[in-house]
């Protein structure tokens, strides 16, 4: 059923009692063309390119609970591509424009907001490195620009940067572009977009083993079944390095707990989403008028997805020193997503040592804003067995060949 | 939040003690003749299991000296703590504690 103004009205008429499941809960066949490994966003998105752009059509997801509860549905919903080196660049502009034309290509509304993503730049020494980012991404064309603090003041009046504020403001680093989308919509709009084109999504489906002849992979063992395919992708964030320890293999993958936290809802305060350096938090509005935000890593590697309190306690107190009115708040539930962090802050896309087995992982705490990048990258591994021009410098060779992308030092990203 | 026995200090809070990762790696021994895959993983590659691991801490807030900790990466379970040149079995650990992989 294609959603449409029509289609809502003629439901609602009806009670709304007639829509039909966005995408049906098959049983496992015995074979596929590809098994993709992880339900969540960047699984979901591989599935839907495989058989939309590749025409690979008979393929299966394997999840191990249900789709997008895991870190797709455990992030800060933001997108934005202001990466410093020319490979990111590339890598995350393709992720945001895909997004800007996702809604219209699914059929499903993934509320992209393109609000605008601001880094507040508190000293001498910051405004330098906004510039220097500034003057790669425009030359990367990508949009960015420094402005200025009477127009941080402006777009931002609650945010604590006179005499007073613990951290003045001199000005921000501000890709327009950037913004939100509705987290769940993205994962639920690449699974009704794949099951349509005939994928089978599985839900409950924890893979327990492979089944390989020397090289290669002949069958998954799963909770509901063995499954025997030709190809298979992985996409399993902070489970990377489990799933590759089934299939034999090593990743340089750390798995942390990133946690974020949403308040009580309010009236519309904050119109833009805003991070600080200093305190290393990004707040924004959800639409529900809830306050999203986050801020570093926990401090030691878990696999446990419910955050720490200390945390807790230093991601509050940094975000009420940006804005002490917000002081005023409850919260109202906070999580945490496992995020699979590489040595160099970059992703690991494509081949491994198993001939057809191919990864996309790494993403860290950024992976929600590469979604489409990040399955379609791992669909093109998968069909063509070979890297998609973007994600040649993201292989996992990278770390012998000592050709890091260090994003985690260049885009001073917080972890 | 955890709490921690230092082998020098005694209990101490998480937020007194600082993680430093997988314990005892090793640096090659003979860089000279080490060859690039045995360097990556030196410089990349860390256990990273959904289960228990031997983990270096600071007790930075205290007396400043590293130690060993036997820590389960789901519940964060302290399975014990030794100091830094200790050398625990990993399996007897785990058999000690009884309960692991819950």
């Amino acid at each position: 059923m294609r959603y449409s103004l029509l289609s809502l009205a003629r439901h609602a008429v009806r009670g709304h009692r007639g829509w039909s499941p966005a995408w049906r809960n098959p049983e496992p066949q015995t074979r596929y063309d590809a098994v993709i490994i992880g339900g969540g966003g960047h699984g979901l998105a591989a599935a839907y390119y495989l058989a939309k752009e590749f025409g690979i059509s008979r393929v299966a997801v394997l999840e191990r609970g249900w789709i997008g509860g895991g870190n797709t549905g455990r992030n800060t919903t933001n997108v934005r591509s202001d990466y410093l080196y020319p490979e990111s660049a590339a890598l995350y502009e393709f992720a945001l424009r895909r997004y800007e034309g996702l809604s219209q290509e699914l059929n499903f509304n993934i509320m992209l907001s393109q609000r605008g993503w601001m880094m507040l730049i508190h000293d001498r020494h910051q405004l330098e490195l906004a510039q220097h980012r500034v003057n790669a991404l425009v030359c990367n064309g990508i949009d960015a620009e420094i402005i200025s603090c009477e127009e941080v003041a402006r777009m931002v009046p609650y945010l604590a940067m006179g005499a007073t504020a613990r951290y003045p403001v001199l000005g921000a680093f501000l890709q327009r572009r950037g913004g939100t989308a509705r987290h769940d919509a993205v994962a639920w709009g690449f699974a009704r977009g794949a099951d349509r084109l005939g994928v089978d999504i599985l839900q409950n489906c924890e893979v327990t083993g492979f089944e390989r002849a020397g090289n290669r992979i002949l069958a998954v063992e799963t909770t509901r079944g063995r499954i025997r395919t030709e190809k298979i992708g992985v996409s399993a964030a902070g489970h990377s390095s489990v799933v590759a320890g089934l299939a034999g293999f090593a990743l340089p993958i750390t798995s942390f707990c990133l946690q974020a936290m949403v308040s009580e809802p309010m009236k519309p305060i904050l119109d833009h989403v805003v991070i600080s350096p200093n305190t290393g938090i990004y707040v924004n509005q959800s639409d529900k008028g809830e306050l999203v935000f986050g801020g570093a890593l926990d401090l030691y590697t878990s696999y446990g997805q419910r955050g720490t309190f200390p945390t807790i306690e230093h991601v509050v107190a940094g975000c009420v020193e940006m804005f002490p009115e917000f002081g005023h708040l409850r919260l109202l539930r906070h999580w945490a997503g496992l995020v699979d962090v590489s040595p160099d802050s970059s992703p690991i896309i494509g081949a491994t040592p198993i001939d057809n087995l191919f990864i996309n992982c790494g993403w860290g705490t950024g992976g929600f804003k590469a979604t489409p990048a990040g399955g379609h990258m791992l669909a093109h591994a998968v069909a063509r067995g070979e890297p998609h021009p973007l994600a040649v410098p993201f292989g996992l060779d990278r770390f012998r060949t000592n050709r890091l992308i260090d994003e985690g030092a260049a885009s001073g990203i917080a972890h | 939040m955890l709490i921690i026995d230092c082998p020098y200090c005694g209990p101490r809070s998480e937020e007194e003690l600082t993680w430093g990762g997988q314990a005892g790696i090793v640096r090659p021994i003979e860089p000279e003749v080490a060859d690039d895959a045995t360097w990556t993983d030196y410089l990349f590659f860390r256990s990273n299991p959904k289960g228990v691991q031997f983990e270096q801490w600071c007790c930075s807030g205290g007396c400043g000296r590293w130690f060993k900790v036997a820590r389960h990466t789901v519940s964060h379970e302290i399975l014990g703590t030794w100091p830094y040149d200790a050398d625990p079995d990993l399996k007897a650990v785990i058999g000690a504690a009884g309960k692991c992989g819950k």
